[in-house]
Formats: structure tokens, C-alpha cells, sequence
């Protein structure tokens, strides 16, 4: 048998109601292979070393299943510090509402992972307590700001891990570490007790090995919540029931504005995902949709404003340290973000960023009217080097430019590895829906999943 | 474009040093330059966005539900006294 750490939550699952292997035994299996593999990749800010399953109910859906939690959700009674500085010391007295659900689904919490501080950023070199490696090479980022939730997975520490993205956060890490990554509809996952960044764009999500355990995962998290305003009403699918739909007959959208100024090979890897797709009965239409670059411009703008609103909160007063202790990259978008907003200069910069955003969001409409999905590269490029980030005030935007759009216009999107660089660098291909398609996209990677064998790869370590 | 860094600094309560001032500055400007292709789009008539899924007016019932108790509250400051947080004096004198 594997070892126990490899396993998919689905497997987990089976292998602990068969009762071949403890869930004292699967949760050791990942806190010895979290002590061996540690040193090199730091995918963790606090590891719970005494992590143990309380649930009795052998019916829970994630009845003693190891996961990781990104460390800007809240988790009561465990250090929650966005890897921050200001937070370093800050022990929540509530869980947010996924953790609450998780919990409730008896999983088994056994650390919080690194990310940009505040989650500003793509790479988690803005961490305050270090940088995340890419388990495939630990020269290359693994990319943000969910960096260390992706790797924390890829690296097999982990059966799965939650994330949260902004624009890009859980994606752009999935697609560098080779694993999936699911960022659901605005509003369809609560936001409460996630450590704001910005309010109208942040969306929780799961990092797993495979689409199956994604959708095992939003099954749990997907609902409304009257603690988070912003949650939708409509009522969650079911996650699992189109999985291994035939994709026959889908109508496949491709844009070339987002295949500009990507790399020759994560361009090559993407179209044989969707010759593959192609052979699965999907019909691949080119379409037009609106430059990244534009939405690259709307989201530098909203996030630093909405950021400088959130952040203000941080006084030290009721928690937290004081503010000299936010670091370069917090403190630029601060800056940035309040200057927005000021007198003189909302109307220029918030209010015309808020406009086109309207343009994006009905640009996407008027695409789903010819498509069910749009397919795309992640990326324009596989993982770069350690370091790539310094001193380039849109290092995040600029990796971020294929996933920002979508984030925007509050769609679902989903990374799928779809192969690797010559360097042995993972490329991933991502899937978009219309709002609440989750179902669908879910269906499309599965079926692309389950007809290749690129998650079978694992780095060496 | 001309920032004063200092200004927006006050506005954003960030104690900043003069060599960050700088930095920034040159940051900042070379940011907005970025932005600045948001008005290649023409906007005219376009309502802004804030709210993507078009939510309106979400209220709930007015109902007690449990919530954290003064200790608990309290269990994060670095400074307090009696039962409150202790917050820097807004007036000089009496």
C-alpha cells in the first residue's frame, strides 16, 4: 500500500471505514511526513503536533481527515496570524465559519500554513516568517498567497488543504505546485472570520490532489451564512452527482487574449489538454474576451482601497501589535489604497475602476451566452525563481493576469495540472463558469482528470 | 504624477521613515501609471459595480445570539484595565 500521507480524501475515506489503517494512524502518517519534508519546503506557520479526531460519527463526511488551513482563517484557540508580524501572537476566540464546518464534518485541523502577509501577494515571499518552497524545486516559488496551503499538498503532507482567494490566491499557487485548486462564486463560501483583504473579492476554496476531493469539500462549505452578508441564498448543489458526466457536446470557449505573453511550453501543454478535451467530445470555439491587462488595472485599484479600509483596523488596541509593524509590501497597498480614496481622487480611480469592472462582468455574460466554459492557461508562465518578487510593486498582478478577470466578475474557476515544463515544473489549465456553475466545472476537470495521469507524478523530496 | 506621501501616510495612520518615503513615492506613481490605462475604456453610461452578485439589502432578525463574553474580548489586548481596553488619551489636558 502507498503510504498513508499520498492518500485523496476519497481513499482516506474508504480506507478508514474499512477500517484498514486508523485515523490516529493517517493523522501520524502526515505529522512524521510534515517533520521529514518541513525543512525544505516551510509550508507551515504552526503545526499541531497533539492533533487528534474527537469525531465519534463514523457517517461524517471527513470523519478524521487531516487538513491544513490557510493561517488567515480563524481558528479558535490557535494562533491566526495572516503571517504577519502584527499578528504573530494573536490566538482567535471563534473559528470562521469554514473552519466551524469542517470541524462539524470532523475533520482533523493539524496546522496553518504559510502566505503573503495579509495575503498580499503571489509568491509568499511578503510572508513575514519566510518563504514557502515549490515542492517540485525548491529554488522556484510555489506561489501565493495560498502558497503554502498548494505546497503543504503537493508535497503529500497534507490529505487536502483550504485557501482563499482574492484573485488568483488559490489557483495561481495550485497551478505552480501541480494540484488542484478550486475558487468558488463569490458569496457561495462564507467569508466570516477570514482575515479581510478585499471584502467584495475574497472567496475561500479548497487545494486537494484531485477534482473528485475539491467537490467533496465545497459539498461541505457551500451555503449560506448569517454571520457573512454577502453569502447567496440559492441553495448548494450537489457537487458529486456530474462528475463523471461525458462532456459531449460541451461547447468549450478559448480566448486569445489569454494565451498573449504566455510561455511556448505552458502554451503547448494547454492545447494538448484541450485536443484531449476535443477527443472527449467537447467542441473547442474560439471567442473574444476583454484584455486582462484592463482587469490587471481594476483589481491594483479595488484590492488596495478595500485593503486600506480593512487594514485599518489593525490599531493594536483590541488585538494585534501596532501598525509600525506591517511590512514593505502591506503598507505600499495601504498607501496606495487610501490615496484612492481620497478627496480629489475616488471618482478617478475607485469609482472609474468600479465602472469597468461592469465592462468585465458583462463582457463574461455576453461570452457565456455562445459557451458553457472558458478554458485558459493559469498562468503565463511555470513557477519562478526564488526572489522573483522583490521590488516589483506588481509582482502578484502581473502573475495573476489570467485569473484576474474572472475574480473580478465573482466566477468559479478551477486549476487543473495538466502536465509539466522541461525544467519538471508543473502547467496547469483552468476551467471558468458562470456564476454558480461550480457543478460544471467540476464535471470538465474531472472527466480531463480522470483520462491522464499527470497527478500520478510526484516531486522528489 | 506627484504624490505627497507624507499626507496620505497621516490619512492612512502609517508611521513611515523618511527612506520609505521615497521608496514609496517613486512606487506609488509608477503604479498609477499602470492604472492610468483604465481610461483608455470608454465608461459613459456604465454604472459602477460594488456588489458582483447583486445582492441588496440583506437584513436578518433582530435576535440575541451568543456572543463573545468581556473576557474573551479582552484576552487579545496588550493593554487594559478594569475590565476595558486601555486606548492612548485624545485630549491634552482635563
Amino acid at each position: 500500500m502507498n503510504n498513508l500521507y499520498e492518500l485523496t480524501i476519497k481513499k482516506a475515506r474508504d480506507g478508514l471505514k474499512n477500517k484498514s489503517f486508523s485515523s490516529a494512524e493517517l493523522i501520524k502518517s502526515c505529522l512524521d511526513r510534515i517533520k521529514a519534508v518541513e525543512p525544505k519546503i516551510h509550508a507551515f506557520v504552526t503545526v499541531c503536533d497533539e492533533a487528534i479526531n474527537y469525531a465519534k460519527d463514523e457517517n461524517l463526511p471527513l470523519r478524521g481527515i487531516p487538513i491544513s488551513i490557510k493561517d488567515n482563517f480563524c481558528t479558535v484557540g490557535l494562533r491566526t496570524t495572516a503571517s504577519s508580524n502584527v499578528l504573530k501572537d494573536f490566538i482567535p476566540p471563534y473559528d470562521a465559519t469554514v473552519v466551524a464546518k469542517l470541524k462539524a464534518a470532523g475533520a482533523v485541523i493539524i496546522g496553518k500554513t504559510n502566505l503573503d502577509a495579509w495575503a498580499h501577494g503571489s509568491s509568499t515571499e511578503t510572508s513575514d516568517f519566510g518563504t514557502t518552497r515549490n515542492p517540485w524545486n525548491i529554488e522556484h516559488l510555489p506561489g501565493g498567497s495560498s502558497g503554502g496551503a498548494a505546497a503543504s499538498v503537493a508535497a503529500d503532507e497534507i490529505i487536502a488543504a483550504i485557501g482563499s482567494e482574492t484573485a488568483g490566491s488559490i489557483r495561481q499557487p495550485a497551478d505552480w505546485c501541480g494540484v488542484v485548486g478550486l475558487k468558488p462564486t463569490y458569496g457561495r463560501v462564507s467569508r466570516y472570520g477570514v482575515v479581510a483583504m478585499a471584502s467584495s473579492l475574497d472567496s475561500p476554496g479548497p487545494i486537494t490532489k484531485t477534482v473528485e476531493d475539491a467537490a467533496i469539500i465545497l459539498q461541505i462549505l457551500a451555503g449560506k451564512d448569517s454571520l457573512d452578508a454577502t453569502t447567496l441564498p440559492n441553495s448548494p448543489q450537489d457537487y458529486l452527482k456530474d462528475l463523471d458526466k461525458k462532456i459531449t457536446g460541451l461547447k468549450i470557449g478559448v480566448p486569445d487574449e489569454y494565451f498573449d505573453g504566455v510561455t511556448e511550453q505552458v502554451r503547448a501543454r494547454v492545447e494538448d489538454a484541450l485536443k484531449l478535451l476535443e477527443k472527449l467530445g467537447a467542441k473547442i470555439i474560439k471567442i473574444k474576451l476583454f484584455k486582462p491587462e484592463y482587469a490587471i488595472a481594476v483589481y491594483t485599484i479595488l484590492q488596495r482601497a478595500e485593503v486600506s479600509s480593512n487594514l485599518a483596523r489593525y490599531d493594536g488596541i483590541r488585538y494585534g501589535s501596532t501598525r509600525e509593524n506591517f511590512g514593505e509590501e502591506a503598507k505600499r497597498r495601504i498607501m496606495l489604497g487610501t490615496y484612492a480614496l481620497s478627496a480629489g481622487y475616488w471618482d478617478q480611480y475607485y469609482n472609474k475602476a468600479q465602472k469597468v469592472r461592469t465592462v468585465i462582468v458583462e463582457d463574461f455574460i455576453r461570452a457565456f451566452k455562445e459557451v458553457d466554459i472558458i478554458i485558459a492557461p493559469t498562468n503565463p508562465t511555470t513557477a519562478l525563481p526564488l526572489g522573483a518578487s522583490k521590488d516589483n510593486p506588481m509582482f502578484g498582478e502581473m502573475a495573476d493576469a489570467l485569473v484576474e478577470p474572472s475574480s473580478i466578475a465573482g466566477l468559479p474557476g478551477i486549476n487543473v495540472p495538466c502536465g509539466f515544463s522541461k525544467e519538471g515544473l508543473p502547467v496547469g489549465f483552468q476551467v471558468i463558469g458562470p456564476q454558480l456553475a461550480e457543478t460544471l466545472i467540476l464535471n470538465v476537470a474531472h472527466q480531463y482528470q480522470i483520462n491522464t495521469d499527470w497527478r500520478k507524478e510526484k516531486p522528489k523530496l | 504624477m506627484k504624490i505627497d506621501v507624507k499626507k496620505i501616510a497621516k490619512l492612512a495612520n502609517l508611521p513611515i521613515t523618511d527612506y520609505e518615503e521615497e521608496k514609496l513615492a517613486e512606487q506609488l506613481s509608477q503604479t498609477l501609471d499602470y492604472v492610468n490605462k483604465l481610461e483608455e475604456i470608454d465608461t459613459k453610461g456604465v454604472e459602477p459595480t460594488s456588489q458582483v452578485t447583486g445582492l441588496e439589502n440583506v437584513t436578518r432578525d433582530d435576535e440575541i445570539t451568543n456572543s463573545l463574553s468581556q473576557e474573551e474580548a479582552l484576552k487579545n489586548a496588550k493593554s487594559k484595565r478594569d475590565g476595558f481596553f486601555v486606548v492612548k488619551a485624545i485630549f491634552d489636558n482635563e
